[in-house]
């Protein structure tokens, strides 16, 4: 049967492949102008129409990493050579890199802002995932007094938009002195996050056949040993899913950043806009910062792909 | 090896009632089976027992220990159920090491991979070991459960419905295999079934559970041949007891269907008394000069045996009868019965009157 094949359905084939690269393709174009932009020369960033067709640089990512000033004037043929190749590059688009009186380069503050992001995605997501786990473990395999409203509960946290509460909580923030730190934005982050987790975990953990840790406790291991000897392996592919939507919520975070944060703690979702570059906005500075912004959750999908694929193969029979 | 007891257990989830009160003893290296419809507390007896359930009151005493308020892994007690016993991720031979790893083990890794090796020599799968259980048959993964909970020598054996997932012929290998695996290690085994070909032939005693109500206990001969009430007489043997109304008159059964009389050897209960009499459908007889005329309504041959159904008035009885039995459907037969064999119940609350 399938040996066959009629024109009809070879059209079709082709007529699907054909518009699956086109949604592709409408998909990507942001990405790519995003991507794009990070590579092109100041004057070309903003053309209309768009340059597709132009030399890459690597200007944008000096900048983007630099501290810089306008410069009065052109620099010096000594200045100019003396210079190392990054910094001459920073000297053709008409400012010169700020260094500490000792001559060390000064850094922009786009280093610390990412590390900051990377802090706080991280360990808001590592202590979202895990008492979500451990809570959704609970639900799942003991009688719990009012399951049903507690959940609902722990759901309903989620009804209200974030920033409803955005005022309050940073009136309460400044009070107990969590305004611009790492702790606070994590504490925040994690509380977002744990219902979600609670409740995809819930999900997951359901799905795999307490008789398995039941075994294992008859074998001589305790409630603890079992979990983690049995249910966390089988939870894998859930734990998974789950820390990747956590990791991605924490890691695109704007409002809260934004009024919470403002240098010490600050991440990079407030910072990256705020790059306007002196004079007007450098669009391809932002658009590298941006770039460089993607990687992390591309590289942590891209990581966990597999568990993320394989879908509930639970248990040896399946139910 | 232990004898465990239950007394006086009630377990309750919610509203509902699992357990009422039972009591139940288990003899040291007894093949005690319970059995039961869905429902009856069957599982749940043997998950009070495992530790995995805490009675809501009573007591379980293993070995003459109070061990109610023990853990599953303090109880030393092995389960294998129906499925999901092994573990997806490991292979067979990890499977069988997991129970053995466990810290109440202090064993080397030469002992385990000993032990390991001769359990599973014993059961034949040894080449099944380095392989995934995702990959075993229904049967192979019944026998190494079985093997992961032979590994560890525990005292009691608990087994939940072992085979009811498995196909007949298997099932009938495992059940002689799991007989002579008893025999050798001489431990206590529980075995839940709801199926009474099962119970009988493996059982040394059955427990009949019905409602979280322990019926009655028995060896398998006790229960079929003297069952407490009608319950029980219904629940072994394969066609179930025939149960005719009736009334006792003049030390005869005079049956409401067709108003046959028939003979009964032993009466108990006054002149006129309502009855229900209970005749195994191996003890009616065909007979040409039988007191009872009905008609074939159906017939199974069996092979060995013949399984007939009869119809008397609307009335149906079963009667067992030699393959070489020469009958069609709708003929009209003559029947008797053994009247030794014959039971009488109260038709009221269904006790055995001949048990007193």
């Amino acid at each position: 049967m399938a040996a066959v094949r009629t024109n009809g359905e070879r059209t079709i084939n082709r007529l699907a492949i054909v518009s699956v690269l086109i949604i592709t393709m409408i998909f990507l174009a942001p990405i790519y102008w995003i991507a794009s932009t990070a590579f092109k020369p100041r004057n070309l960033a903003t053309t209309i129409p768009p340059t597709i067709v132009f030399t890459p640089e690597i200007s944008p990512f000096v900048k983007l990493f630099t501290k810089r000033s306008q410069l009065r004037a052109p620099p010096s043929q000594e200045e100019y050579a003396a210079a190392p190749w990054w910094e001459r590059l920073v000297f053709d688009g008409g400012e010169k890199v700020v260094r500490s009186g000792r001559g060390e380069v000064q850094l922009s503050g786009y280093p610390s802002r990412f590390m900051n992001s990377l802090i706080v995605a991280i360990t808001s997501t590592v202590l979202a995932v895990g008492m979500g786990t451990f809570t959704a473990y609970g639900f799942s395999r003991f009688r719990v007094k009012g399951e049903q409203d507690l959940l609902f509960f722990i759901l309903s946290t989620r009804m209200l938009p974030p920033v409803v509460v955005a005022i309050p909580m940073f009136l309460m923030y400044r009070a107990v002195g969590l305004n611009d730190t790492h702790l606070g934005l994590i504490i925040l982050y994690t509380a977002f996050n744990l219902s979600f987790s609670v409740w995809l975990m819930k999900g997951f953990i359901d799905e795999i056949p307490k008789e398995y840790e039941e075994a294992a406790l008859v074998d001589g291991y305790t409630r603890m040993q079992a979990f983690f000897k049995i249910v966390l392996p089988e939870a894998a592919t859930g734990i998974a899913a789950t820390a990747v939507f956590c990791f991605i919520t924490a890691w695109n975070e704007y409002a809260f950043a934004l009024i919470m944060t403002n240098r010490r703690a600050q991440t990079a979702p407030p910072f990256i806009p705020s790059q306007v570059g002196s004079g007007l906005p450098d669009w391809t500075v932002i658009a590298s910062g941006t770039l460089l912004f993607l990687l992390p959750v591309a590289i942590f999908t891209f990581l966990l792909r597999n568990h993320l694929l394989r879908g509930m193969s639970f248990g040896a029979i399946r139910k | 090896m232990a004898d465990i007891a239950l007394q006086g257990v009630t377990k309750k989830f919610g509203p509902n009632i699992a357990l009422r009160d039972l009591d139940l003893d288990i003899k040291d290296g007894e093949f005690f089976v319970l059995l039961g419809q869905t429902g009856a507390g069957k599982t749940t007896t043997l998950r009070v027992i495992a530790g995995l359930e805490k009675p809501n009151s009573g007591k379980v005493i293993i070995d003459g220990q109070d061990a109610t308020g023990w853990n599953a892994a303090e109880r030393d007690v092995a389960l294998v159920l129906q499925q999901y016993s092994l573990y997806p991720r490991l292979t067979v031979r990890g499977n069988l090491e997991f129970p053995l790893k466990s810290r109440t083990h202090n064993l080397t890794t030469a002992e385990i991979k000993d032990r390991v090796d001769r359990v599973a020599e014993t059961l034949q799968i040894t080449r099944l070991l380095d392989r995934k259980v995702e990959r075993l048959s229904g049967g192979e993964m019944q026998r190494v459960s079985i093997g992961r909970a032979i590994v560890r020598k525990p005292r009691v054996f608990l087994m939940d419905e072992p085979l009811s997932a498995l196909d007949a012929n298997l099932r009938d290998v495992l059940r002689v295999e799991l007989k002579k695996l008893h025999s050798e290690l001489g431990a206590t085994f529980v075995f839940v079934t709801h199926d009474q070909v099962e119970a009988m032939s493996m059982g040394d005693k059955i427990g009949v559970l019905n409602q979280g109500r322990l019926v009655q206990v028995g060896t398998p001969s006790e229960i079929y041949a003297r069952p407490i009430n009608t319950f029980v007489a219904r629940s072994v043997g394969t066609p179930p007891m025939n149960l005719l109304d009736g009334v006792l008159r003049g030390g005869a059964a005079l049956l409401d269907a067709g108003g046959f009389t028939l003979p009964v050897t032993r009466t108990h209960g006054a002149d006129g008394a309502r009855m229900r009499f209970g005749i195994r459908p191996e003890d009616v007889v065909l007979d040409d000069n039988g007191p009872v005329s009905a008609r074939v309504f159906d017939i199974e041959n069996h092979g060995v045996i013949k399984i007939l159904t009869l119809d008397i008035d609307g009335t149906h009885l079963h009667a067992t009868v030699s393959a070489q039995t020469k009958v069609r459907i709708d003929e009209v037969v003559r029947f008797g019965w053994r009247p030794g064999k014959v039971l009488s119940f109260d038709p009221g609350n269904g006790r055995n009157l001949d048990l007193g």
